[in-house]
């Protein structure tokens, strides 16, 4: 017997490709072209996202018959809020670095759209494993494009992937860099990071047709 | 057999499939179809397409060539192998040497530019299935123009295969785009290497060189070829008489440092109806506005001499014209049909705000000494929004009038 039935299998997914948060919803752009400028800031960064939205949704699923839904908005911010915590000070005891480099960007998770959307949209109206399904499922969705970007822009910006040398040492003009090769400075700063983006939702849209809108 | 009817075979042979366009494209880009449009036409014009664009860039070769021979002239000058020419017809200016140096350094620009720019134009036309667009062709030749000599080629076709697929095709080809595609190419070049687009090193062909040869040990003298925009920026002594800056005998890109060929270009232009007078006068007018303001400020004395901006600031108004390249993107690029401001009214505010955002980036930015071509993308951007008050203000002037006609 499989893993997952069909329909939950389809709640992983899904947001991977043809419901991607960033590209189809085109929710959390912010933290996309904020902090894709190294690998390793993307991978923490999605990471980070993928335990506060699994675990948000399971806490918001959990209460949400007993959640008064004219404030139900806070109650959603205050589990964030306190996910986010948890996250930025675990970042903050083991990785100092980093989390220095991500700055607000981890606090800023709090008002990530993905978030606040799979509460609304999800968490509140399904069970609590079907609800973190679909928090692991997103947020994976949000860190696979993460990562893509970052790869790029670290790849092609810096020369380094995760802070090695892949394409030698500029000092050295080794590797490429002995064909008088440069670093693409642009691919550092973030409007690079919006236009990556938006070459992967061309591609996915070329390959996909059914994605295109009507005009 | 010639080859025009070869070419006719072939377009037969292909008609319908995949590669039509490319055998389209080539034949009729070299000699007028066999086909003439039958039925229902309606506007006849001698001027195509295809003929605009030449003539445009019949109006950019004087500056092309007068920047191969300023090449080779910056060069040798600057290695102090020649004496500085004196006016515009100096004898040690308009030499074969000169010739050859720039011949040999912006050819391969050139064709660099074209290869790549028409290769992407041609893939583009065979996926989509429409025919080849023209558009390039003016761009190809904008490109080698603003960028310095010793750029290295496999920069330029990056940054030109960025330009035309980011900033033209994916917008839907020529005519749709929202980005003059030349300054976005040149956007690339200048975020993506701004070690290859600014400083004092790039703009005379071989001071790179030379100042790697001094770093390695070599005893040398250093060439310093800033432009005069540096110079003003870091309020040092100004190397260059007016009558230099004038004639274009100094340091810069390729094609903009001549501003009488570029005033010939432009009257050519304005003459032939092809660029919009509306649009140069008021770039024109926006910077002397900006200049003066700037020099106002200056003679209250409420700016020091200390200030960083004090050089820049007090160059006298009509000066900001002949240094750096206000009058080039005035004349060549902001009247880009496509991506300027389409009625009369939003061309006079469309290039008054260029001339004016250009001299406020210039002065205030030491980091970009040129902003003309920020301010001219800037105001691509905003050119449809112009339109649209332009063309609403008009629909309520006269819907006003028909109600007063009414009551």
């Amino acid at each position: 017997m499989a893993l997952l039935s069909k329909k939950d299998s389809k709640l992983i997914l899904d947001p991977l490709a043809d419901n991607n948060p960033i590209t189809i919803q085109v929710l959390g752009i912010c933290s996309a072209l904020a902090i894709t400028a190294e690998l390793n800031a993307s991978i923490v960064m999605a990471i980070s996202v993928i335990f506060v939205l699994g675990v948000g949704n399971v806490v918001i699923s959990l209460i949400r018959n007993i959640i008064p839904s004219k404030i139900r908005i806070i109650v959603q911010l205050t589990v964030v809020a306190t996910l986010v915590i948890i996250v930025d000070q675990v970042l903050k005891a083991y990785a100092y670095t980093l989390s220095k480099e991500l700055s607000v960007f981890v606090g800023l998770i709090i008002t990530n759209c993905i978030i606040m959307g799979r509460f609304e949209a999800f968490a509140l109206g399904n069970g609590v494993w079907r609800s973190f399904l679909d928090g692991i499922g997103n947020a994976l969705g949000y860190g696979v494009i993460l990562i893509i970007v970052g790869f790029f822009r670290e790849l092609l910006g810096s020369g380094t992937l995760l802070g090695i040398e892949v394409l030698g040492n500029p000092v050295d003009k080794t590797g490429l860099y002995a064909f008088g090769y440069e670093n693409n400075g642009f691919m550092l700063l973030s409007p690079m990071a919006l236009i990556v983006v938006g070459i992967i939702i061309w591609v996915q849209r070329h390959k996909n047709k059914a994605l295109i809108e009507d005009h | 057999m010639g080859l025009k009817s070869k070419l006719h075979t072939l377009k037969e042979k292909y008609k319908g499939k995949k590669m039509a366009p490319a055998f389209n494209a080539l034949h009729t880009f070299l000699y007028l179809p066999n086909d003439t449009t039958h039925g229902g036409t309606h506007i006849k014009v001698a001027d195509d397409l295809k003929r605009t664009m030449n003539i445009v860039i019949l109006a950019m070769i004087p500056c092309l060539i007068f920047g191969m021979f300023n090449a080779g002239y910056q060069h040798y000058l600057a290695l102090g192998e020649i004496e500085a020419a004196s006016g515009f017809l100096g004898d040690t200016f308009w030499t074969l040497d000169n010739f050859i140096i720039g011949l040999i350094k912006i050819l391969p620009l050139v064709i660099v530019s074209y290869g790549v720019g028409l290769g992407i134009e041609f893939l583009f036309a065979i996926i989509k299935g429409h025919e080849v667009e023209e558009g390039y062709l003016v761009t190809g030749m904008l490109v080698p123009l603003i960028v310095p000599v010793d750029l290295p080629l496999w920069m330029l076709a990056v940054a030109v295969a960025f330009g035309v697929v980011l900033g033209k095709e994916v917008f839907g080809g020529t005519g749709m785009n929202i980005l003059n595609p030349a300054l976005t190419i040149r956007a690339f070049l200048f975020f993506a290497y701004p070690t290859w687009m600014s400083g004092d090193k790039v703009w005379v062909h071989g001071a790179v060189e030379r100042a790697n040869q001094i770093s390695e040990g070599a005893a040398l003298d250093s060439i310093s070829g800033e432009t005069i925009l540096g110079s003003y920026a870091q309020n040092q002594e100004i190397a260059y008489s007016l009558a230099d800056m004038f004639y274009g005998l100094i340091p810069g890109s390729v094609g903009e440092t001549s501003k009488i060929l570029i005033i010939i270009g432009g009257l050519f232009l304005i003459f032939t109806k092809i660029g919009s007078w509306r649009i140069i006068v008021s770039t024109i007018l926006g910077a002397l506005v900006m200049g003066l303001i700037f020099n106002g400020v200056v003679d209250q004395g409420w700016i020091g001499e200390t200030s960083k901006f004090y050089g820049l600031m007090s160059v006298p108004f009509w000066q900001h014209l002949i240094i750096g390249s206000i009058l080039f993107g005035a004349v060549y690029m902001a009247t880009d049909p496509v991506t300027a401001s389409q009625t009369n009214k939003g061309k006079w505010i469309y290039g008054f705000l260029i001339g004016f955002i250009s001299i406020l980036i210039r002065v205030f930015n030491p980091a970009y000494p040129e902003g003309v071509f920020l301010a001219i993308l800037l105001m691509n951007v905003f050119a449809p929004t112009i339109d649209h008050y332009v063309v609403q203000a008009n629909v309520k002037r006269r819907m006003k009038r028909l109600k007063a006609k009414v009551a």
